[in-house]
């Protein structure tokens, strides 16, 4: 590789958040020519979209207003429905446990995660030997295959030959049935779904720890200022937008976990650990006789509620950009 | 920046420690690939693989090979397509600023938050009429959509920085827009393709939802379907899966060792933009 790449992302790299190149400044529209040719450079990606993001999602909302059979969804014709699947669904009697599993799986993730990659953050930021390497490391369980990471905890926590009861044995607890009873399932995979998320916590939250000018610090050191008091009057305020969209971004990535809870529960045992998701792949595939329908209404649902946190997400950093 | 007083080198050793408790899964899974059957359900378990064995990565020779060819081409054929696609959109979007560019990249944001499993089922509905479920293009296409919007947003980040100079230069001397965009654009955004096509390998190599949704009858399975199975035929052979999981995560530790840079880049740039 030359040099002169190596320096530069170098450079970026130490500016901590700035590692993406600042925006040049914002065009003056009055002054430009046209620049509709431009879109010949924008036309693979836009028909891209269209075919592939915004035709499955047409399809999708048309599974949920019709009732499909699995003949009628390889033949054609199934007859419109109406709002009948949402119904269906938000009368069925699982609903209101699914729903409030995820709203604890999302709330339990995200609080966790957060408040461990904050403080990991906060640690690895007073560079001691060996720091950055760590903290590369650290990122592991966030790049591994969520198969990989679901299929170890399984393993971790099974009931008989687990490390985490032969561990509890050893303090004198009983041994816990993680993965197979009702009441210990959802904090299972809330646990591995939280070891997933440090890293990513950790990463933001560091760089943004990063973009904290020094020079606050010390003048605080000055005025006498104790570290507790130097987190909460200084660090967390500062912090607030990258706290914020990490969380928001936590939000939007912990409503769509799929892989994590099918793997290691099956979303079981009795829906104990059943999310939106899991329910409507479930429905969808799950089981020998498909319900379409019903399983893309949740599916469409759960699209609604990630759409709203991600313009929250739009509108904060729309707002952050502005200032 | 480091400074060696005694003071810091504690601050390291608490550092280890919390490294190696985040670790330890990692550990344990490496532990259990080399564990013997007969000491697979020992009490207290073996912390240690004394008297390992290589039983669970014969396994994975034997069996799981097909699998991890099927996800290598599916992540080179979800690479190739993924710059080839967002690339191009990124210069626009940085450096043309078409009118209706802001509208794409908000979409583009949008997509990014479309839950996987709509995807899927929308993905199957249509493959089902098309014919193309189980093969292999059908799931690289499918896969794509994990990394494109990610991409472009990279793309675009990386290629504003790019000196307009440069670009002013190439068309005083002649070169048309897409003889711009090839010759000097591309070789000056190396950095960011290396970015997202380590991205986008690893999500295509570890996506599981549009593997088991669009390939999971098919000759054509990627490896995470391989580990799938597995759990489900014979978890008796622990060894096995967890040597399979471990083959499976070494993209994941290549990618860490040789581009790290590139990869705390990507968590970044993704999440904080400025």
């Amino acid at each position: 590789m030359p040099s002169t790449t190596e320096t530069s992302t170098a450079v970026r790299d130490q500016g901590g958040a700035a590692t993406a190149a600042p925006p040049g400044p914002p065009p003056s529209r009055a002054r430009r020519p046209s620049r509709w040719w431009a879109w010949g450079f924008l036309a693979p990606v836009t028909i891209y979209l269209a075919a592939f993001y915004a035709y499955p999602l047409y399809r999708n909302v048309e599974l949920s207003l019709r009732e499909y059979t699995v003949r009628s969804f390889v033949q054609g014709g199934a007859p419109f429905a109406g709002l009948d699947n949402y119904r269906t669904v938000l009368t069925d009697p699982a609903f209101v446990p699914t729903l409030t599993h995820t709203v604890v799986f999302t709330a339990a993730s995200l609080a966790f995660q957060f408040t461990i990659g904050m403080a990991l953050a906060l640690f690895f930021h007073q560079h001691f030997p060996l720091s950055r390497t760590l903290r590369a490391l650290i990122l592991v369980p966030w790049l591994l295959p969520l198969i990989v990471s679901a299929s170890t905890w399984s393993w971790l926590l099974n009931s008989d030959s687990g490390l985490v009861n032969a561990a509890l044995g050893v303090v004198g607890i009983d041994p816990v049935n993680w993965l197979t009873s009702p009441g210990w399932s959802l904090t299972s995979v809330i646990i591995a779904n939280v070891w997933i998320g440090i890293p990513f916590n950790l990463v933001v939250l560091y760089s943004g720890l990063q973009a904290i000018p020094t020079e606050m610090y010390e003048a605080s050191a000055l005025d006498g200022a104790t570290g507790w008091q130097r987190f909460w009057g200084i660090t967390f305020p500062l912090l607030r937008p990258v706290s914020l969209i990490t969380l928001l971004l936590g939000l939007v990535y912990t409503l769509k976990v799929f892989d994590l809870i099918w793997i290691m529960t099956k979303g079981g045992p009795t829906s104990s650990s059943a999310t939106l998701a899991t329910w409507s792949y479930r429905l969808g595939f799950g089981n020998l006789l498909p319900e379409f329908g019903p399983g893309a209404a949740i599916g469409n649902l759960l699209i609604v509620l990630a759409l709203i946190a991600g313009l929250v997400y739009i509108r904060i950093e729309r707002r952050q950009q502005l200032r | 920046m480091t400074t060696s007083t005694p003071r810091a080198w504690w601050k390291t050793g608490v550092g280890l420690v919390l490294t190696g408790l985040m670790l330890f899964p990692v550990y344990w899974m490496i532990n259990v690939s080399f564990t013997r059957d007969q000491d697979m359900r020992a009490s207290p378990p073996h912390l240690f693989p004394t008297n390992g064995t290589l039983d669970g990565y014969r396994a994975v020779l034997d069996q799981q090979l097909p699998y991890l060819g099927t996800s290598f081409l599916v992540g080179l054929g979800t690479v190739v397509l993924t710059v080839a696609l967002a690339a191009p959109a990124g210069y626009a979007l940085a450096k043309l600023r078409p009118p209706g560019g802001p509208a794409l990249s908000f979409l583009l944001l949008i997509a990014q938050m479309i839950p996987g499993i709509i995807m899927a089922m929308g993905f199957y509905a249509i493959y089902l009429t098309l014919g193309v479920l189980n093969t292999l293009p059908g799931l690289i296409l499918a896969d794509t959509t994990l990394a494109v919007p990610f991409a472009v947003l990279i793309f675009t980040a990386f290629m504003s920085g790019i000196p307009d100079e440069l670009l002013q230069a190439a068309v005083v001397d002649g070169a048309g827009r897409l003889r711009t965009f090839w010759s000097v654009v591309l070789p000056v955004s190396r950095n960011s393709i290396v970015t997202v096509s380590l991205f986008a390998f690893l999500w295509s190599w570890s996506d599981f939802i549009f593997a088991s949704t669009l390939s999971g009858g098919g000759d054509h399975q990627p490896i995470t379907l391989g580990i799938y199975h597995y759990i489900g035929n014979n978890n008796q052979q622990w060894n096995a899966i967890m040597a399979t999981a471990v083959v499976a995560s070494i993209p994941a530790a290549v990618l860490l060792i040789l581009a790290q840079r590139y990869v705390s880049m990507g968590v970044t740039a993704g999440a904080v933009k400025d």
